[in-house]
């Protein structure tokens, strides 16, 4: 395999990383005030994420990180370009991370009261926006060749477009399933029943959602036969998903949720390929996985440290997982209506 | 104001306020590391109260790093997509590493630590903060490589075809002096925060009459951190000042307002120079000292502005080389300053707390209360003097700061995304403050001793309460 493609491999499997971890991340922030009524319950929900939700935010720093070392042209150009939905996701994962770890430093109802809305907000908008990006990327976005350099000439609004708008539906339901379901198989008592329940009424819109847009992709963007056969597994894997749910099968319901999100991301990198960003207007002003990339000799030392690194890191953050495997309840939830910080332990 | 000008003051902006909470984060892991070893060894509970009590002022503070740091590795694609362009064969290495190497590392066992009380075997518990430190130490080595690059271009060919710089050895880029210089640099300095940091809010408890036990103890430990790493800093201060002054001399003049080259070079107390900055005012200087720290010299030469204002204009072509004098002299003196401040504090605290007394005197509960912001001034002193006075260039010799500007970004837009960032720090700033006031005001939490010699099975009891929930 060439270079650049074993890097256009590398960094499908980092979003497919990120969209399955942070996936269900985004979707528990979602469903936070729907399947928890009490404190306790909210806490016994977001404790589910607590050791693992910056570890999984971590895959999209490393595709970042690694789009830039691999293909920085891919990188400048889509950054600079997607600029304001990048900006909102960035104001979004801000606020999101700082509620996460705030929320129980201070035990005043208030104060949690906020800090839970913040948290809906800042994971429903990343869970939408990351669909409307994905979605304008396969699409084609208005690239020009300015100065000898490939450039983004579209408008915000350009991205706004229905093929978009539908990726972020997509994304948004997709993941707010996903997160139903993680939550099923990590809680129990009344919040597992409730997530069981909204994964099955929100995975059925998001089945709809998915086979259209998946059939939008495959007959519009894509030119290779093989990737019907991919959507095709997304779409089986999803059905299967729902179906282990509703018989209460919850770990087989998140196995298969997880690979139909994985095969979501496979299917949109192999209609890309060997682009990396299509141009709308002009096919010479396309990024592809050679006009956009290093030069070799940093391909090659980024696939040392990748080989060598990968899986040592899935080997630990595995086992983060295995060990915070079981259940949470909440009965297990420590005096719920007092903070960490409680002011009234403040001596006298 | 240009998308330029706004690009520049948003990174400023984000770098120096994600800046606040890094230092603190490195120097505080392995310090908190080191507390919960000692009670690990000893069984000492005082230990473990104080493990707790920083540790909670620890990741008040990580959160904040965290979701800052996000924003660091977008920016460079989104306002300046041309110097990403440019540099990203070279610079997207490091950051990468960075990512998969220190980020996961830090992450996944802060993760482990948090929530790992009742959890995790005591052992492994300790190793997972011992490997979050770790990582944060990596994860900073990555990054002062990549600035190092910025400041001292190795290891690269310039390809005119593509119009970017590329790569060509990777260990040059990662282990030249320049890099390992300014890691030796920077890490004291993050030790010396949370020194700083661990000793005012122990002697605040102190004077406070809470917790003695665990207070003297945590003071001393904060105020010998401060004390050792103080003398590393000025070593490896002294270091880089050299490479500095052979690699970016410009820089060295800078900071000094030395505008004419110099034999025996003095080291400037206070310069006032002519508003149109090309030649000083009015000087009180130490004979030779500048040419000693520059050269190892009292009678070497030092480079002034004037002459090699000229000679870069001789070698790259007309256009003003000169970076802002007065924010390079300040900074640089602020820098030294407000360090040498907090250790001169420091070392008046240790020496009356030998006989576990503290000072007394009506400066010493503000001196304390300053400590923890004293190494944050220097430290954003420091960076605002080492950045600034590259300028005009982003990577020193190669590419100027005015062509790395995205150009498909208006400053409607850079402007928009800089006043959001900025209230919103704003907003989280008072946020964090005031939580963190809160916190030590709390005080450390009372330690139930009952449950403390039970070994704890890997995965955790679900039938008990957590000890920790979101």
């Amino acid at each position: 395999m060439e270079l650049t493609t074993f890097w256009f491999v590398i960094i499908a499997v980092l979003w497919i990383g990120y969209f399955v971890l942070e996936g269900f991340d985004f979707g528990v922030g979602v469903l936070l005030k729907t399947v928890a009524k009490t404190q306790a319950e909210r806490r016994a929900v977001l404790t589910t994420l607590g050791p693992l939700w910056d570890g999984n935010e971590v895959w999209l720093l490393v595709a970042g990180g690694a789009t830039f070392a691999a293909f920085p042209e891919w990188y400048a150009t889509l950054f600079s370009g997607f600029y304001l939905p990048l900006f909102f996701i960035l104001i979004a994962l801000i606020v999101r991370g700082v509620a996460m770890e705030y929320r129980s430093k201070y035990g005043d109802e208030k104060w949690r009261a906020r800090w839970d809305n913040a948290i809906v907000i800042a994971s429903f908008v990343p869970a939408l926006l990351w669909g409307v990006a994905f979605a304008n990327i396969v699409r084609g976005v208005p690239l020009e060749v300015r100065n000898n350099l490939i450039e983004y000439t579209g408008g915000f609004f350009n991205l706004l477009n229905p093929y978009g708008l539908l990726g972020g539906l997509v994304t948004l339901s997709v993941f707010v399933t996903h997160g139903a379901i993680f939550l099923a198989l990590k809680t129990d008592g009344a919040i597992r029943e409730r997530a069981r329940t909204m994964a099955t009424k929100v995975g059925l819109f998001a089945a709809v959602v998915t086979v259209a847009f998946l059939a939008i992709t495959v007959t519009a963007y894509n030119d290779k036969l093989e990737v019907y056969g991919l959507a095709a597994i997304v779409a089986v894997a999803w059905l299967a998903a729902l179906g282990a749910n509703l018989r209460g099968r919850e770990g087989y319901a998140f196995f298969y949720s997880s690979i139909a999100l994985a095969f979501a991301v496979i299917t949109l990198f192999s209609a890309l390929y060997p682009n990396v960003m299509p141009s709308s207007l002009l096919e010479t002003a396309s990024l592809t996985i050679n006009n956009a990339s290093s030069t070799t000799y940093t391909l090659k030392v980024m696939t040392y440290v990748a080989v060598v690194l990968t899986p040592i890191v899935l080997l630990y953050q595995g086992w983060t997982y295995w060990v915070f495997r079981k259940r949470i309840s909440a009965a297990q939830i420590p005096s719920p209506e007092s903070g960490v910080l409680d002011f009234s332990k403040l001596p006298k | 104001m240009s998308s330029l000008d706004l690009a520049r003051w948003q990174f400023a902006i984000t770098t120096v306020y994600h800046f606040i909470f890094v230092p603190i984060t490195i120097g505080m892991g392995f310090l908190v590391a080191s507390l919960q070893t000692a009670w690990y060894r000893t069984g000492n509970t005082k230990y473990l109260k104080a493990t707790k009590f920083f540790g909670k002022l620890f990741l008040i503070n990580f959160a904040m790093g965290v979701v800052t740091g996000i924003v660091q590795e977008f920016q460079f694609g989104m306002n300046w997509s041309s110097y990403s362009r440019f540099v990203g064969d070279i610079f997207g290495a490091p950051l990468a590493m960075e990512g998969l190497l220190a980020f996961f590392l830090e992450s996944t066992f802060l993760g482990m630590w948090i929530f790992g009380w009742d959890r995790l075997p005591k052992k492994i518990h300790l190793a997972s903060i011992w490997a979050a430190a770790m990582g944060t130490l990596f994860s900073a080595y990555f990054i002062l490589a990549a600035n190092a690059w910025m400041q001292h271009p190795v290891g690269y060919t310039y390809n005119a075809e593509r119009g970017r710089a590329e790569l060509t050895d990777i260990f040059e880029v990662l282990f030249q002096n320049t890099a390992v210089a300014t890691f030796l640099h920077t890490i004291p300095a993050a030790f010396f925060t949370a020194g700083a940091f661990m000793a005012g809010v122990s002697a605040w408890l102190l004077v406070k009459n809470r917790e003695k036990a665990m207070a003297t103890s945590t003071a001393k430990v904060g105020l010998v951190t401060v004390i050792i790493t103080f003398v590393l800093i000025a070593i490896t201060g002294d270091w880089t000042a050299r490479i500095m002054t052979e690699q970016q001399p410009m820089k060295m003049a800078a900071a000094e307002a030395l505008y004419e080259t110099t034999e025996r070079a003095p080291f400037s107390l206070l310069t006032i120079g002519t508003l149109d900055q090309s030649r000083p005012v009015f000087q009180i200087d130490i004979p030779g000292v500048l040419s000693f720290m520059s050269t190892g010299d009292v009678n070497g030469v030092v480079e002034g502005i004037n002459d090699l204002q000229a000679q870069y204009e001789q070698e790259f072509g007309p256009g003003d080389y000169t970076p802002n004098i007065p924010l390079a002299y300040w900074g640089f003196r602020l820098m030294i300053g407000f360090g040498a401040l907090a250790t001169l504090f420091a070392l008046i605290t240790l020496w009356r707390l030998r006989k576990n007394e503290l000072p007394k005197g009506r400066w010493f509960l503000p001196a304390m209360i300053s400590m923890p912001f004293l190494p944050i001034l220097a430290n954003s002193f420091g960076w605002i003097f080492t950045e600034t006075a590259r300028q005009p260039w982003a990577v020193f010799g190669l590419f100027k700061t005015e062509d790395g500007v995205s150009p498909s970004v208006g400053a409607a837009s850079v402007a928009f995304t800089m006043i959001v960032f900025t209230l919103l720090y704003g907003v989280l700033a008072v946020i964090e403050f005031k939580l963190m006031i809160r916190a030590i005001q709390i005080g450390p939490e009372v330690i139930d001793t009952s449950e403390l010699h039970e070994e704890v099975e890997l995965g955790g009891d679900s039938t008990k309460k957590l000890t920790m929930a979101y």
